[in-house]
């Protein structure tokens, strides 16, 4: 202790100056750091390469086929000897079954959420969210399985009126789709709600209200923007969706708005296409890029909106 | 609920008892959001019954030891099981490396007030949510006709490795973000380099959230059937992959391929092979749970 130098005066002799930079440069360090930059730059050309892929053969396409008439055709045969390439039919077809999907997983799950976060013991908890996690789990051909052997015979034995769904039909491929999606759009909203602060709900007890009341006039309009990116996200799973409609819900493009017919989306149409063998650079095989595109505009605009929600509802209460 | 219960009984004596109407509206509200979930198990209940019930008398040797045939009654699903074993092992071996090194550069290294690492990370939660069949188109385009790789055990790994690394990415964050700062800070104060930080004490920490979060990543891939449709069609394969060069099929391929037939035995048939497929999902998934609750560190 004797040596210490009082503060201010300079460095004790023979110590030299003493100095915070590193004794030697460390080459090690900075090729380590350029090599895990290099896996993560990968993550780009992953990116690039999709764009890239798909652009090229879309523009292709686009030469022969014109926008409009892609985009406001209502006759899709472009694998028919009398080629017509109105996208309209398979646009129409993801949007029902997705829709009907939505109706079956939106209030389903936000049920299940709303439960889960704010009336279930933690026991009852640890019993139900794996329970989620494996409907979450299970491969979309199985559900597909599911809804080509089990729920159409079942929707064909129970329908009421004259005319029954056919085998095919987009009813039961939304309705099983509806039933894959409960988990997404479950345990993303049940972050949200569960992110509402305490002190609003005792707030709201404290002025008398009860629990029904404290879940559907606070914690819900709380926990909005994080609700909507799940079903958003939702959403974008159901349009993305490719096994469940390619088995279930048959592969007839048909511009209808009858459920109980059978139907083609978008990603049944790649599938289908895709699995007869075109020529490369053929119309055939640029159709499927095509569609690709717009598929991808699709969910890409569904995934950027709610990656937005969801950042905004965790800037509030974190 | 509990802190309800607590203001009614301090203050039992100065608030009237709730209506019963209240109450009843209250336990019904209640009861319908139980319903609601109860939905998803009884949904996941049916589907697995329907499936035993379907397929178990198909479950039995043929179904391990045969290929697949045009008669339902010889066929089997061995190239599939092979395959699938080739496909997910490649898949693994292409995507931890990849996967954790991201994870590592993202938590670790990246400085986020940089442009280019906020939209490194933006990009990958992006790529997390694209539909699996683009992955399919991007490998049908690239790889299979691109650089000329054909329907391979190759292409199909590749194909199924682009689309779990964005979960493994995802996953393999969490896991980092939970080792506490002072360990870091601790490593640092003793003179270790951001490597030896990194390798020494922060990787060895998140190791069980990694496995977990990489285990569920690829058991997602196991089970996905359109990127693959893209990349090798439907195929009738009678053989077992013998390199990264062999045509392939794999589990959800070949069901697929079973439940478009018509005639009956052949859906029979998928409902075994979706119960192979389930039972790997299934041991897969327990050793996920196994690893989390076994190894996880409360900090």
């Amino acid at each position: 202790m004797t040596t210490t130098t009082p503060p201010g005066s300079a460095a004790a002799p023979g110590l030299g100056e003493l100095s915070l930079r590193r004794a030697r440069p460390r080459y090690g360090e900075k090729i380590i750091q350029a090599l895990l930059l290099g896996a993560t730059a990968l993550s780009v050309l992953t990116t690039v390469g999709i764009v890239v892929a798909l652009l090229v053969p879309t523009i292709d396409f686009f030469r022969t086929v014109g926008v409009v008439e892609f985009l406001t055709g209502t006759v899709w045969t472009p694998l028919f000897a009398q080629k017509e390439f109105g996208v309209l039919p398979l646009v129409s077809a993801t949007l029902l079954i997705t829709f009907i999907a939505l109706v079956v997983a939106v209030p389903i799950g936000l049920g299940a959420a709303a439960y889960l976060s704010e009336f279930a013991s933690s026991r009852a908890r640890r019993v139900f969210k794996p329970v989620l996690e494996l409907l979450a789990g299970v491969p979309t051909v199985v559900y597909g399985f599911f809804a080509l052997t089990f729920v159409t015979p079942l929707l064909r034995d129970l329908w009421p009126g004259a005319n029954p769904p056919s085998t095919f039909n987009a009813l039961s491929a939304g309705l099983v789709m509806g039933v894959m999606i409960i988990p997404t759009v479950a345990s993303l909203s049940e972050d949200a709600m569960s992110a509402v602060p305490r002190a609003l709900r005792d707030g709201a007890y404290a002025l008398g209200s009860s629990p029904a009341t404290v879940t559907r006039k606070v914690v819900f309009p709380a926990a909005l923007s994080g609700i909507a990116a799940a079903v958003i996200l939702g959403i974008s799973r159901g349009l993305g969706e490719t096994m469940i409609v390619v088995v279930a819900a048959g592969s007839t493009a048909r511009l209808s708005g009858n459920p109980t017919e059978g139907m083609q989306t978008m990603t049944s149409f790649i599938a289908q296409a895709a699995s007869g063998d075109q020529q490369v650079g053929s119309i055939g095989y640029n159709t499927i890029f095509a569609v690709g595109m717009l598929l991808f505009l699709f969910t890409l605009a569904m995934n950027v909106l709610s990656i937005r929600l969801v950042r905004r509802f965790r800037e509030v209460y974190e | 609920m509990s802190s309800l219960g607590d203001v009614a009984v301090s203050a039992a004596r100065t608030i009237p008892p709730v209506p019963r109407a209240r109450a009843v509206q209250g336990g019904v509200f209640k009861f319908g959001l139980f319903l609601c979930l109860a939905f998803g198990v009884v949904a996941l209940g049916t589907l697995l019954v329907d499936i035993v019930q379907t397929g178990l008398p198909r479950l039995n040797a043929q179904l391990f030891e045969n290929f697949p045939s045009p008669s339902p009654r010889r066929a089997g699903a061995q190239s599939a099981i092979v395959g699938t074993l080739w496909v997910i092992a490649l898949t693994a071996l292409f995507t931890v490396p990849l996967g954790v090194a991201t994870a590592i550069y993202l938590e670790e290294y990246a400085d986020e007030r940089r442009w280019y690492n906020r939209l490194l990370a933006a990009n990958i939660q992006n790529l997390a949510a694209v539909p699996s069949i683009i992955y399919g188109i991007l490998a049908l385009g690239f790889l299979v006709r691109g650089i000329g790789l054909g329907p391979t055990v190759l292409a199909g790994a590749l194909a199924l490795t682009l689309l779990v690394l964005p979960i493994v990415i995802l996953a393999s964050r969490e896991a980092l973000r939970t080792v506490p700062r002072g360990i870091r800070q601790g490593a640092f104060a003793l003179g270790a380099t951001q490597w030896q930080v990194v390798s020494r004490q922060v990787l060895p920490a998140a190791i069980p959230g990694i496995a977990t979060g990489t285990i569920l990543a690829l058991s997602r891939a196991i089970g996905e059937a359109a990127p693959l449709l893209l990349v090798s069609g439907i195929t009738f394969i009678t053989f077992n992959p013998t390199g990264l060069g062999s045509s392939f099929t794999v589990l959800p391929l070949q069901i697929y391929n079973w439940v478009t037939r018509p005639q009956a035995e052949f859906g029979v048939l998928a409902a075994a092979a979706i119960m192979v497929l389930l039972g790997i999902l299934l041991v897969l998934n327990s050793a996920a749970i196994a690893l989390r609750n076994r190894f996880q560190k409360r900090w």
